[in-house]
């Protein structure tokens, strides 16, 4: 080559060796037709017997998926068998024909003749495909004398989700449902595509989303003998399958119940906790659904009818709604203010009914205002214009640094649905909120009179019942803070072992101790002398609480009259409690969409569940829906 | 309007303008047979065929735009392309994740990539660009850069550990110093030092590469193991016989005995299916694929475009040959999926800007030679 370089030479160099390239491609794929020469013509025979006689096949066995018990040990959810009728289409021969004839001994209607079709376009040729679900043991029977008239037709045992007490806690257990390719992905992300094969359930919601890789259980196998159609001929080897954890919960399965039936026909929510630990007590989010419905597949009417209710029952109201707190942000804003030095408690202010910033009123509930307002008194009667004040002279920032670090606005964490994403965060306003949220300058600029009616717990202000539910538990567990769970422990079925969810809180708030005991005798007023009075009245221990009304409708200056307006656009009612007021077992929040005045209709509710949780018991006289009743309790 | 057609006609001929048709209508007619395949291999569960034709739509969308890159705007890419794969090498030997055993993957947050990917394309682009600088000069400390510049990326690739991919870049850069001329007396000393080294080799290999070699020579060693995707596989290729089984009819395909059979296995699917008729089409298919690749290396106006023309058909055979090679049973198992056959989108965007590369290379010459 040297340094001396030749245009003309290079190429026809290039072109020699391109040919040379040439010459061995050449080679290799003849190489490689002599190969599929000698596989597919020579050894054809050899190769074509060894096709037939290939009939080792790796069949799943599916495991057993792990029971949810709650706390005392009441089954939420579990596995039943039952006989199923099947067909394997690849060897019944003309399948119209099949379940026509099929038709006259056993019942077989038209839906289960829809769900088979679904099935069918599914599957593998040669699995077997459910008919008929659950047969009497008289079909089975019945089917077994005639059995021979129909090949490929068989009664197999398969096991079926069950949730036996249907409607109640359906928001906290879910429910499973056939694998859709988003499940698909779902579980190659994962990266269990090898565990998920045969399972044709998933998790699709709550507790059985979350906790699916735990409740799933590890694929068994069968080595099975089968011919070239795919018939199972004999089992040669069996690994057994390993059945999925067993969850036990922190919910108490009656009070979740007693709570279900307290909300009747209302919309709403309410989620109690233990303080000292976070675990749910119950979670309740009315109208509710019966799961059981999802696991053979909903039919159309169901999902319709499920979907296009105008109150919405799969929606998770506890996690998903996001309401104003209302009056029930007061305490709250209260222990700000003596947890940063705006305030002491004896310091009081002359309320005259109305709160006068730049050239807008914002006005107390009560004409006239409630003279001379301390902070314990700010509270028993929910004076507004103690809080407008005080909201004015936090500002929104100082307000959004320590309702954050109660958890107002951000996810708790808690353990339903697929990841963090499931539950709503809500809206904890702040200056650098409105920046991000808007998108005009104008629009994004804080206005200091947007401060004011934040301190009451409206303006911008929408929190989960969940969030509501765990601020109220730190502010019951002394500012130790404890993220909502649902399960108390797993329960490894393999060994036996117990593992503790949540054996650790996830922060202390390092609150002042007599500021908290300033806030828990207030709050013990309420119900004593203050807008809870009514709701608790004879209650034999002592309870913390606070009622609140969220605005649905601005009234723009008229007077609110609850017969005036519609349904939809009444007021939500609210109630927060802790009980026993000293050494708090259970702390809760009340929504009640629509309800009118908290004292009304959310207060009575949390007198239920605390009677039941605390006393064991169904209070005769609790208070009623009762119009009579609200002048007194109008100061909110 | 008058010149309504008129101007659509240009409008079209504008947009046709950089595509070679033969070309075109070889890799049209290989993903049919390949789209079929996908769809036999899947029918029975997860219907890939769809997903497939999308891939392929969205390959062919990025050939098109390549092959309107005139050859000296791809130079321009030759030496970031390079830099950019080997620094995303670096990051997946430093913070990959590993997924089988293997550190191949580089997590993005949203979503994860396999660097050594691109340097499928990096690799012949940065040495046929490095050839291209010195054509003038050449001397034998040229060849010995070159080497170093292949050897760095192969070595980091092979480590992860990947070997598929580690021959596949490292021939296509090795096709690129062939064709710049290395003298064949280096070549051939080349291979007997390889032969020589086999043992030492050897030894360097992890034990799934060794025993995959093992089971290379003997399958039936490990039947339930690393051989039995390849006794599978060669009983359907077999029992498929000179005519095929017909569509759809593949009892190993259909009852689930072929591994991995939309992807690296799908040829034993089409195999089994359609007979050494099937076969010998389809290598025909590929014969005129690297036929045409070589009449637009061959009348390639520079060195560099030359030389990547030339190192990109090359390429396209390599992955054939070894992946019809390693499903039929003569050569190891590497992970290398067949072109244009195999699912895989990842796989058909490389494939087609190659496609795109030697279009623009054929398509551009009358500009260069003035």
């Amino acid at each position: 080559m040297g340094n001396f370089h030749n245009p003309e030479a290079d190429l026809d160099r290039f072109r020699f060796r391109l040919g040379f390239a040439a010459v061995f491609v050449l080679f290799a794929f003849c190489l490689l037709l002599g190969r599929f020469f000698w596989l597919q013509v020579i050894q054809h025979d050899f190769y074509q017997t060894r096709a037939e006689d290939n009939r080792i096949a790796l069949i799943p066995i599916v495991p057993n998926r792990g029971v949810i018990t709650d706390r005392n040990g009441v089954v939420l959810a579990h596995n039943y068998s039952a006989f199923t009728l099947e067909i394997t289409p690849s060897r019944a021969g003309d399948l119209e024909e099949t379940i026509t004839a099929l038709s006259e001994v056993i019942d077989i209607q038209a839906k289960d003749r829809k769900r088979f079709k679904r099935l069918m376009d599914e599957a593998k040729n040669f699995e077997s495909i459910p008919i008929r679900t659950r047969l009497s043991d008289a079909e089975v029977a019945m089917f077994a004398a005639q059995r021979y008239r129909f090949p490929g037709v068989e009664v197999k045992a398969r096991l079926f989700r069950q949730y036996p007490l249907n409607n109640v806690a359906s928001h906290a257990i879910g429910y499973i449902g056939r694998i859709t390719d988003r499940d698909l992905k779902w579980i190659e992300e994962a990266e269990k595509q090898a565990n998920y094969k045969g399972t044709d359930h998933i998790g699709k919601n709550g507790l059985e989303q979350h906790y699916e890789f735990e409740l799933h259980g590890e694929t068994g196998y069968e080595e099975v003998e089968i011919d070239a159609g795919g018939r199972a001929l004999r089992s040669l080897k069996r690994i057994p399958p390993v059945s999925g954890n067993n969850l036990s919960l922190t919910l108490d399965a009656k009070l979740q119940e007693i709570t279900e039936l307290a909300f009747g026909d209302r919309k709403g929510s309410l989620v109690a906790i233990e303080p000292s630990t976070g675990g749910i007590l119950a979670l309740v989010s009315n109208p509710t659904y019966d799961p059981n419905l999802f696991v053979d597949g909903i039919t159309p009417d169901n999902w319709k009818e499920l979907n296009d209710h105008p109150s919405k029952p799969m929606i998770n109201r506890a996690i998903n709604g996001a309401y104003p707190p209302g009056s029930t942000f007061k305490p709250f804003m209260a222990l700000a203010a003596l947890e940063m030095g705006k305030r002491t408690p004896g310091q009081a202010i002359s309320d005259p009914g109305y709160f006068n910033f730049g050239n807008h009123q914002f006005r107390d509930d009560k004409k006239g205002g409630h003279g001379m307002v301390d902070m314990y008194k700010s509270i028993v009667h929910s004076c507004d214009t103690y809080y407008y004040i005080l909201a004015n002279d936090m500002g929104i920032d100082n307000i959004a640094k320590f309702m954050g670090s109660f958890g107002f606005g951000q996810r708790t964490g808690i353990d339903l649905g697929k990841d963090d994403l499931s539950e709503s965060k809500g809206v904890l306003p702040s200056q650098e909120w409105k920046r991000q949220r808007f998108k005009k300058p104008e629009q994004q600029k804080w206005y200091a009179g947007e401060t004011i009616s934040i301190g009451i717990g409206q303006g911008y202000n929408a929190y989960t019942p969940i969030q509501l539910a765990q601020a109220t538990a730190t502010l019951a567990n002394n500012g130790v803070m404890f993220r909502p769970h649902l399960v108390r422990h797993i329960v490894d079925t393999k060994t036996g072992e117990k593992r503790l969810v949540e054996p650790k809180p996830i922060r202390d708030l390092q609150l002042k101790a007599q500021n908290i005991e300033v806030i828990r005798r207030a709050l013990v007023g309420v119900n004593k002398e203050g807008t809870g009075a009514r709701a608790f009245a004879g209650a034999p221990y002592e309870a913390a609480g606070k009622t609140g009304t969220a605005q649905v409708y601005s009234l723009k200056g008229a007077q609110y009259k609850e017969g005036a307006i519609k349904k939809e656009l009444r007021d939500h009612a609210l109630f927060i409690a802790y009980a026993p007021a000293d050494k708090p077992t259970i702390a809760l929040a009340v929504l009640v969409e629509n309800g009118g005045f908290g004292a009304q209709s959310a207060a009575p509710i949390a007198r239920m569940v605390m009677d039941y949780y605390l006393l064991g018991k169904l209070p005769a006289g609790a208070a009623k829906d009762d119009p009579a009743a609200i002048e007194e309790e109008h100061e909110e | 309007m008058i010149d309504v057609t008129g101007s659509l006609r240009r409008a079209w001929q504008q947009l046709i303008a950089h595509i070679d048709f033969p070309l075109l209508l070889i890799t049209l007619a290989i993903m049919a047979v390949g789209l079929a395949t996908v769809n036999s291999a899947t029918i029975d569960s997860s219907h890939r065929m769809m997903s497939q034709a999308g891939n392929m739509g969205l390959a062919m969308v990025i050939m098109w735009f390549v092959s309107r890159l005139p050859p000296q705007k791809l130079m321009s890419f030759a030496i970031p392309l390079y830099v950019l794969g080997v620094v995303l090498l670096i990051a997946v030997f430093l913070f990959g994740i590993k997924v089988n055993g293997a550190r191949r993957w580089l997590p993005l947050g949203f979503t994860r990539i396999q660097p050594s990917e691109i340097m499928k394309i990096a690799m012949p682009l940065m040495l046929a660009w490095y050839f291209q600088k010195y054509e003038a000069t050449l001397k034998m400390k040229h060849y010995l850069v070159a080497a170093l510049l292949l050897f760095v990326p192969f070595a980091l690739i092979a480590k992860q550990p990947d070997l598929g991919t580690a021959l596949l870049v490292g021939s296509a850069g090795f096709y690129v110093i062939f064709f710049a001329g290395l003298p064949w007396k280096i070549i051939v000393g080349m291979i007997a030092a390889a032969a020589a080294a086999a043992p030492l080799l050897w030894g360097m290999m992890h034990d799934y590469q060794q025993k995959r070699i093992l089971t290379l020579i003997d399958p039936t060693t490990d039947p339930l193991g690393t051989g039995y995707h390849i006794i599978q596989s060669i009983i359907a290729i077999g029992s498929g016989g000179a005519i095929g089984k017909g569509y759809l009819n593949g009892t190993q395909t259909h009852l689930e005995f072929i591994p991995e059979k939309h992807t690296d296995f799908i040829f034993a699917v089409y195999s089994e299916e359609w007979g050494l008729l099937g076969n010998a089409t389809l290598v025909f298919l590929y014969t005129l694929l690297i036929g045409r690749g070589m009449i637009i290396a061959s009348g390639a106006p520079t060195l560099f475009s030359r030389l990547l023309a030339g190192a990109i058909t090359l390429g396209f055979f390599t992955y054939a040959f070894i992946n019809m090679g390693m499903v039929s049973g003569i050569l190891p198992v590497v992970g290398v999926p067949l072109p244009f056959m195999s699912y895989g989108g990842t796989a058909l965007v490389i494939l087609f800007l190659g496609i795109g590369i030697l279009m623009s290379i054929h398509t551009h010459r009358m500009l260069v030679k003035k």
